[in-house]
């Protein structure tokens, strides 16, 4: 694997891991995709590392038939100064099916992703407030609270 | 509703409004769910209809959402198996088998023969019991209704099985980290192999009930067409993909507890429409009851879980004489076990294609993360791809052979 995208390297448990610049994974997709023959996007989702930073790590499983292999591709990003979500591009113009994960990981973290087609709430309603996979977001959520007052 | 359906519906007349040429898209919006049956499940799907044709379908998914991924953070570690029965509530088995072989990977547990071999039992009877379901639901969503009470009659062997197992008709949580949640139980052999002898002949009927009924030929032969390439590009796994002629079966590719010493086949058609679908899960089936009936002549002698104190609960007799026994089954209980921190991702071949947990551990006693990529969500978001252009009667038809389950797209 050879692109300048990738930072770091791992190796554990049997799998490998790369670490890339979230600048470039769209780039880096495309490649993995066409000359890595890693056809399958099986799928996306992120982790959130509250408080540390970069705060959340978007991680990507793709998988190649092919070559029967499976790689790990995470990309690390920083909450914004301004309090605004953290961007990244998104990769549906390398995978259709990238659509739905990235909106769950929208939906879920709040993690925006440039240049994707419909970037709505999947799972949860559309008036939500908050994004509960947010180590900072309460288990029962903000709307109910069960202590008395 | 997405931006794309908003400007594709604008410029349409309203309900009852006269188009301004004759010429002119007469077009419809049609609300099918979330409560409509066939959609198994609270499934909605916006479609834009022209006459009887779709032109562009849109599902809406969320209305079974529970939070299961954030509750799993909450839980310890073996709590998580009882959340991971009710993400798919057809395959809970399977869902059990993934989650405990992801932990033991991160815990580099080595799990006994015996618990593998049972674990492969289990999670084919589950597939059986899955597989029956969509049958009799699929066919009853076209018309032929007998076929129904012929599945939920094998079905119901089934649970009776997992029932004998762990006590549980469904939410069985059979299958946990370090091995099985209880010792298989007196007798086993006896109603496994005799329900196994007798499936194949099961499987032949249903075959024949369908098979020479000319409506249900003529209604799934040629429908529910949708390319290989657009498949994997979708994230579609499953049967959908074996039927589209690709031959790509975790169990073969990847194997995990110990698949790679049973001997069946891959299921695959090449005609990729509702009717391959229905021939690939029947021979699925076929093979399932020849992995049962290996298991069960060739089930290993020995332990049912791996030798790990203060992971695997230790024996009720134990701890009345013993005080390390005793001290580890309140560590468990209290506090659970310790795994040490890393990320691992551990895919299965579910009934409806690739389950695949991500769980990142920070070496507590309860999971950072859990992701569950589930089948279903990757075959529901080929939907749009799949109706497009296809009668609402025929719609029927390929959604059926979609098979998924909502609980399972949600989480």
């Amino acid at each position: 694997m050879n692109h300048s995208a990738i930072v770091e390297t791992r190796e554990a448990f049997g799998e490998t891991t790369y670490f890339a610049d979230p600048a470039q994974i769209v780039d880096l997709c495309r490649y993995l995709r066409h000359t890595e023959k890693f056809n399958r996007l099986s799928a996306i989702t992120a982790v959130d590392w509250f408080p540390a930073e970069p705060r959340f790590e978007v991680v990507y499983h793709l998988h190649s038939i092919d070559n029967n292999q499976r790689i790990r591709v995470k990309c690390r990003i920083a909450t914004r100064a301004d309090g605004a979500n953290p961007e990244i591009d998104s990769i549906t113009s390398v995978w259709r099916g990238a659509d739905w994960y990235e909106r769950e990981v929208f939906d879920m973290f709040g993690i925006g992703f440039r240049n994707h087609p419909n970037l709505t709430r999947i799972l949860m309603p559309v008036d939500w407030e908050g994004y509960p996979l947010r180590k900072d977001y309460p288990v029962h959520g903000y709307k109910y609270s069960y202590s008395k007052e | 509703m997405s931006k794309l359906f908003e400007e594709h519906t604008a410029t349409f007349p309203a309900v009852g409004e006269t188009p301004a040429s004759p010429s002119a898209p007469r077009r419809m919006t049609l609300n099918m769910g979330p409560q409509h049956p066939s959609t198994h499940g609270v499934l909605r799907i916006m479609l834009e209809l022209e006459g009887e044709t779709i032109r562009l379908a849109e599902p809406d998914i969320g209305f079974l959402h529970t939070g299961i991924e954030k509750e799993c953070e909450q839980k310890t570690w073996q709590q998580v198996v009882t959340l991971t029965d009710r993400v798919d509530y057809l395959a809970n088995l399977s869902n059990n088998l993934v989650y405990a072989l992801t932990v033991e990977k991160l815990l580099q547990l080595e799990i006994p023969p015996r618990a593998q071999w049972m674990r492969v039992m289990m999670a084919e009877l589950s597939r059986l019991n899955s597989h029956l379901v969509w049958l009799g639901t699929h066919a009853l969503d076209i018309g032929a209704m007998s076929v129904f009470f012929y599945c939920f009659r094998e079905r119901e062997d089934v649970l009776r099985i997992f029932e004998m197992f762990s006590g549980q008709r469904m939410m069985t949580s059979y299958i946990r980290i370090g091995g099985l949640a209880l010792e298989p139980p007196r007798g086993w052999e006896k109603v496994v192999g005799k329900f196994i002898r007798a499936f194949p002949s099961k499987v032949d009927e249903y075959e024949e009930l369908l098979d020479t009924n000319p409506i249900w030929t003529r209604r799934t032969k040629g429908v529910g067409f949708m390319s290989l390439d657009d498949m994997l590009d979708l994230g579609v796994t499953g049967p959908m993909i074996r039927a589209a002629g690709l031959k790509w079966d975790i169990r073969k590719s990847e194997p995990y507890s110990s698949y790679d010493k049973f001997d069946f086949e891959i299921a695959s058609r090449t005609e990729n429409d509702v009717y391959a679908r229905y021939r690939v899960r029947l021979e699925e089936m076929r093979q399932s009851a020849r992995i049962i009936t290996q298991a069960l002549e060739g089930m290993p002698e020995g332990r049912w879980e791996a030798d790990a104190p203060g992971i695997v609960l230790p024996d009720r007799e134990k701890m009345k004489t013993q005080m390390e026994a005793l001290i580890y089954h309140f560590k468990i209980v209290t506090e659970g076990f310790r795994v040490p921190a890393g990320e691992v991702y551990q895919c299965i071949e579910a009934p409806r294609g690739e389950i695949g947990y991500y769980i990142v551990s920070d070496g507590t006693s309860k999971p950072y993360r859990v992701h569950m990529r589930t089948p279903s969500f990757g075959n529901v978001q080929a939907l749009p791809v799949l109706l497009k252009d296809t009668l609402i009667a025929d719609s029927i038809a390929a959604l059926g052979s979609v098979d998924f389950v909502l609980g399972d797209t949600d989480r």
